[in-house]
């Protein structure tokens, strides 16, 4: 074999064969139009979802008394149409756009932690896992007298079921992308059942919260929630803002990361806690949302790369935008209803994870890589 | 002795198989030392302990005269750059964003990211494919992105230096695996000490000052090229007839093909 190739020297080997590429050096290019467009979107939903609803209100009237009640008091002047947009749309608004980034930067981190499109974290249980605790203190009765009992259990759960996924999905080798769905699964399983048993343990009442609390909807909005989810969300999306260069490493593999200087134990362990700490704020204030944090990330990622660093901040800013958009279906679809917000994003969150399943299965799963 | 790596006395168990057995090896700054062996004989283990990714069970690893284990893995990662065998990633990066994640240890040093991401484009023929996606590479272009990012984490190449390459050309053809091994060579002789797995012994003898033998885990030799690549060993621990023969000056190491059809190429 080797005796009748002459040896070939450095300079005289062939090209490869040229890039068949479909993207141009306009990454970079794409970051600011993306940025452009969404920050408008995220405005013009926040409008639109102000003004829609059983009490109409123009686009014009949302914005005149959000004016005015950021500048002056509104005390004397109030209109009905302040009322109701003071006291009902606007904290719906507001948790609506922040539990949205949050999940959408949860979804983001999360995927970046496994170096796995599909870690969305309804898929692996995380969810679901802080319905657990959310449910125990709503049935219990302990959230009437402590508020923050409610976020602080959903963390605290949502944290253990991400530990036990990440535990039973290490080692998967070449079959990594299943072994995280099937535990997925599993762990869904576990926990729903765990929920079913808290459910029937509770009274009728309590029963009724869980149920609407486990479908997704911003209808119970306060400007209490608002203000407790907007500290958690500031505080989580600093920290993965904080970390997000290093998560890029990740993509390499643990080896090659460890060797290209990042501290991969360390850095997987923040990330998880502070993907816990958005999710479970997320889900404590609105509901079981699934698939907000499948959807953004990935569509963010076909428009801008895969690069963290502007994945986390852009993922913020669509996931607040599609959030928004489903709570303004869910309120609109059927007249003089509000439906559960969470119907919207699984409707579309659905077909997306089949997809990226599909694609993946194909890249680098039970086939040849 | 404080540049290159020595492994002393390593060894490494999973349950009762020991992968790794009482191993000692120095990669020395300036030179190319291959480790090479059969299938299983525990070489890519080895280099892993080496890379810091593989704990030893006993013995020391030291990295430039410090241990390891007491090295942050920052600072490790600015002497010593690694390419594992599997250069798969898992997001759609571009070519040149991943062998700018080469520069990650270098972040908080004033260092023009740019230029030398370019350089090692340039060096690795890599340029043309900067803006593909590593994800819809050939397996032989990944290994190259990979190869150029190691080369980026390794910039400035000095005698402190050390680069571990764990069968760097397995997915490339003769071309790029001959191109790619001429450029470890050049990176030696800028003072890098170089570990490099092959499983190609006629490559290991052509292009290493030194090569690692192991078998079943061991040591059986190390030394200089023609001291390791005897006939009589290599048939030995491969269990198959290996012939060398000295050709200009030069080892070549082959199969012993009794059967005339499979001579040819």
């Amino acid at each position: 074999m080797d005796s009748t190739v002459s040896p070939t020297k450095a300079s005289g080997r062939a090209p490869l064969p040229a890039p068949a590429g479909r993207r141009g050096p306009s990454r970079a290019s794409r970051v600011a139009l993306v940025t452009v467009v969404l920050v408008v979107a995220v405005v013009v939903v926040a409008v639109l979802s102000a003004s829609v609803g059983q009490f109409d209100a123009t686009p014009r009237q949302v914005v005149s008394s959000f004016g005015r009640g950021l500048f002056h008091s509104l005390d004397g002047q109030r209109s009905q149409v302040d009322t109701v947009l003071w006291n009902i749309r606007f904290p719906r608004v507001a948790l609506g756009l922040v539990a949205g980034a949050a999940l959408a930067v949860a979804g983001a981190v999360m995927q970046g932690v496994f170096a796995n499109p599909l870690a969305e974290p309804s898929i692996i249980g995380v969810n679901s896992g802080a319905s657990v605790g959310a449910t125990l203190v709503i049935v219990t009765g302990a959230a009437v007298d402590t508020p923050w009992l409610l976020p602080a259990a959903a963390f605290a759960s949502a944290l253990l079921v991400t530990l036990v996924v990440w535990a039973l999905a290490q080692g998967g080798g070449k079959a990594a992308v299943l072994t995280l769905v099937l535990t997925g699964i599993a762990v869904n399983a576990i926990t729903a059942s765990a929920t079913s048993f808290l459910i029937f343990l509770g009274d009728t009442s309590a029963r009724e919260e869980v149920i609407f609390w486990q479908l997704g909807s911003l209808a119970d909005a306060s400007w209490s929630g608002v203000v407790w989810m907007s500290a958690v969300f500031a505080a989580g999306f600093a920290g993965c803002m904080a970390i997000r260069r290093r998560l890029d490493a990740l993509a390499l593999g643990d080896a090659s990361a460890t060797a290209s200087g990042v501290n991969v134990e360390r850095l997987r362990i923040v990330a998880i806690l502070l993907a816990c700490l958005l999710t479970g704020a997320a889900v404590a204030f609105g509901g079981v949302i699934a698939f907000v944090g499948l959807i953004v990330p990935h569509a963010i990622r076909l428009l801008v790369g895969p690069s963290h660093r502007h994945l986390v901040p852009l993922s913020a800013l669509g996931g607040a935008v599609l959030l928004e958009a489903a709570d303004i279906a869910a309120r609109t679809v059927i007249p003089f209803a509000d439906m559960p917000i969470g119907i919207f994003t699984a409707l579309a969150g659905g077909p997306v994870f089949l997809l990226l399943l599909r694609r993946t299965l194909r890249g680098h799963g039970v086939g040849a890589r | 002795m404080t540049t290159g790596l020595t492994l002393a006395a390593v060894s490494v168990s999973r349950g009762h198989r020991t992968i790794v057995d009482d191993a000692s090896v120095s990669f020395e700054a300036g030179t190319v030392t291959s480790v090479i062996g059969p299938n299983g004989a525990g070489k890519s283990t080895l280099l892993g302990i080496a890379a810091g990714t593989v704990r030893p069970t006993s013995g020391t690893a030291r990295l430039g005269g410090h241990d390891l284990r007491r090295l942050s893995v920052k600072h490790a990662a600015r002497r010593r750059a690694v390419m594992p065998q599997d250069a798969t990633v898992a997001f759609a990066f571009t070519v040149r964003e991943v062998v700018a994640m080469g520069r990650i240890p270098w972040r908080d040093l004033k260092s023009d990211v740019d230029r030398v991401v370019s350089d090692a484009l340039a060096t690795t023929g890599l340029t043309h494919l900067q803006d593909r996606e590593v994800t819809t590479l050939s397996g032989g272009e990944r290994q190259l992105t990979a190869f150029a990012r190691v080369v980026a984490q390794a910039t400035p190449v000095t005698e402190e230096s050390v680069i571990l390459l764990d069968e760097p050309t397995a997915a490339m053809d003769i071309a790029h695996a001959e191109a790619t091994l001429a450029l470890v060579r050049a990176l030696a002789r800028r003072g890098a000490a170089v570990g490099l797995v092959l499983h190609d012994i006629d490559a290991a003898a052509a292009y290493a000052d030194r090569v690692v033998l192991l078998q079943h885990g061991r040591v059986r030799a190390s030394g200089p090229v023609p001291e390791v690549c005897a006939s009589a060993t290599l048939s030995d621990v491969y269990g198959t007839p290996i012939e060398v023969f000295d050709r200009d000056g030069r080892l070549h190491v082959g199969p012993v093909r009794r059967d005339p059809v499979c001579t040819g190429s």
